[in-house]
């Protein structure tokens, strides 16, 4: 089994119209047990910036906790909160500082920038970035991930809409996957609000 | 065949471990006390490599008592398990530590809880955890038996099960196993439960 799929994940990122919504699954495995049916893969970093991280969940968490340092530090300095494009440029800088002994994660990205335009993009584990229009999937369920949203995927979906194809985008792909699942955490984030809602799936 | 398991009841917190210390076939002891009273508040207790077990559970205890020297109050349990967490990453990738730990501990404004640190340094906050092959065991009788707010007799009869299954279904399991709780009244051991009585060891 790879390094990849010792823990499990599964995160999905979707552009709307004027939001974005990020969805993850909560097991936390390790190899075929589950340790845990209540992780928490996406961390905030700002209230418009959201990053998921699937993969090995102690890098993932080790990641977070340097990333919320640098932004930490470029609020103090910069004395505003950092565009997603910029954060996306950074998370791709630290895990290519580790080129050869990566950070096995990858990350998801997903934010609205100051015009309160959707920004999402995913890349691998060595920075290689991926920008997107659309949606953005990684972990172990990617592949079923990349099925079912390029088939429910609509272009400038409203905010509730957008969070019911997520999360039937989410669960269905899970559900193909033993390593990930025990339902899913989905944030629908609009200029106004943030939502957070936890999904009851399949619970196996 | 090392066995740590852990949950949390009503005002407190439960680790039991095995206690035998193995060297390949060979049975140095059976009385091992593998769970650390960490300060008056916090239980550790630690599954893995026996010298990596003991110099990283010492190091870690020091720690915490230096802090509580040199501020004055005593680091809080989410404190103490970060703490574990982050020195376990800073040698993941240089000389890793081959520990499991279940970081039980009580605060007066929070309560009880408990604390899964794998050995690669994955924390999660959870209701009950174990490690080892006897984890296959326990974590199912306590996914089945457990429910939140248990009080101490339910608790103890539900680690009593895991023992019984333990012992029955696991084909070197260990002879005796040690039971520690940690309430408002502080950390202590609360019983043995033994069916090999090793020779007093006469002290000099």
């Amino acid at each position: 089994m790879s390094i990849f799929e010792y823990n499990g994940s599964a995160v999905v990122a979707m552009v709307g119209k004027n939001c974005f919504a990020i969805a993850s699954d909560r097991r936390l495995g390790v190899n075929l047990q589950t340790i845990a049916t209540d992780f928490q893969r996406i961390y905030k970093i700002h209230d418009k910036l959201y990053i998921g991280l699937s993969g090995l969940a102690t890098d993932a968490q080790t990641l977070y906790q340097r990333l919320v340092f640098r932004h930490k530090l470029y609020q103090l300095r910069e004395e505003r909160d950092m565009k997603p494009e910029t954060f996306a440029s950074l998370v791709s800088a630290l895990l290519y500082e580790k080129r050869f002994g990566p950070y096995f994660c990858q990350p998801v990205i997903a934010g609205l920038d100051d015009d309160d335009v959707p920004f999402i993009c995913t890349m691998d584990c060595l920075g290689a970035k991926e920008l997107a229009k659309d949606f953005v999937v990684s972990g172990t369920a990617s592949e079923s991930l990349y099925g079912v949203c390029e088939s429910m995927y609509k272009p400038n979906m409203e905010s509730e809409e957008l969070f019911e194809t997520i999360s039937q985008a989410l669960l269905s792909s899970v559900d193909r996957d033993c390593l990930s699942g025990w339902g899913g955490h989905v944030l629908l984030v609009t200029p106004t609000e943030v939502v957070e809602r936890t999904l009851k799936g399949r619970m196996d | 065949m090392e066995c740590v398991f852990g949950l949390v009841g009503d005002g407190f917190a439960l680790v039991a471990a095995d206690s035998s210390a193995v060297n390949s076939i060979l049975v140095h002891k059976s009385n091992e006390d593998k769970i650390m009273i960490l300060d008056s508040h916090k239980l550790l207790g630690a599954s893995g490599e026996a010298g990596d077990r003991v110099q990283f559970t010492e190091y870690i205890q020091k720690n915490v008592h230096l802090y509580e020297f040199r501020n004055g109050i005593p680091l809080s349990t989410a404190a103490a398990a970060n703490f574990t967490r982050g020195e376990l990453a800073q040698a993941l990738r240089k000389s890793p530590y081959s520990v499991n730990i279940l970081l039980a501990g009580y605060d007066k404004d929070i309560g009880p809880s408990l604390y899964y640190i794998d050995y690669i340094a994955t924390l999660h906050k959870v209701d009950k955890g174990a490690f080892g092959y006897g984890s296959f065991f326990s974590l199912s009788m306590m996914d089945r038996h457990y429910h939140s707010g248990m009080s101490l007799k339910e608790a103890v009869d539900l680690v009593d099960k895991c023992i019984v299954e333990i012992r029955t279904r696991l084909v070197v399991s260990p002879p005796n196993f040690v039971i520690k709780i940690v309430d408002k009244d502080g950390a202590r051991e609360y019983a043995w439960r033994e069916t090999i009585k090793d020779a007093e060891v006469p002290t000099a």
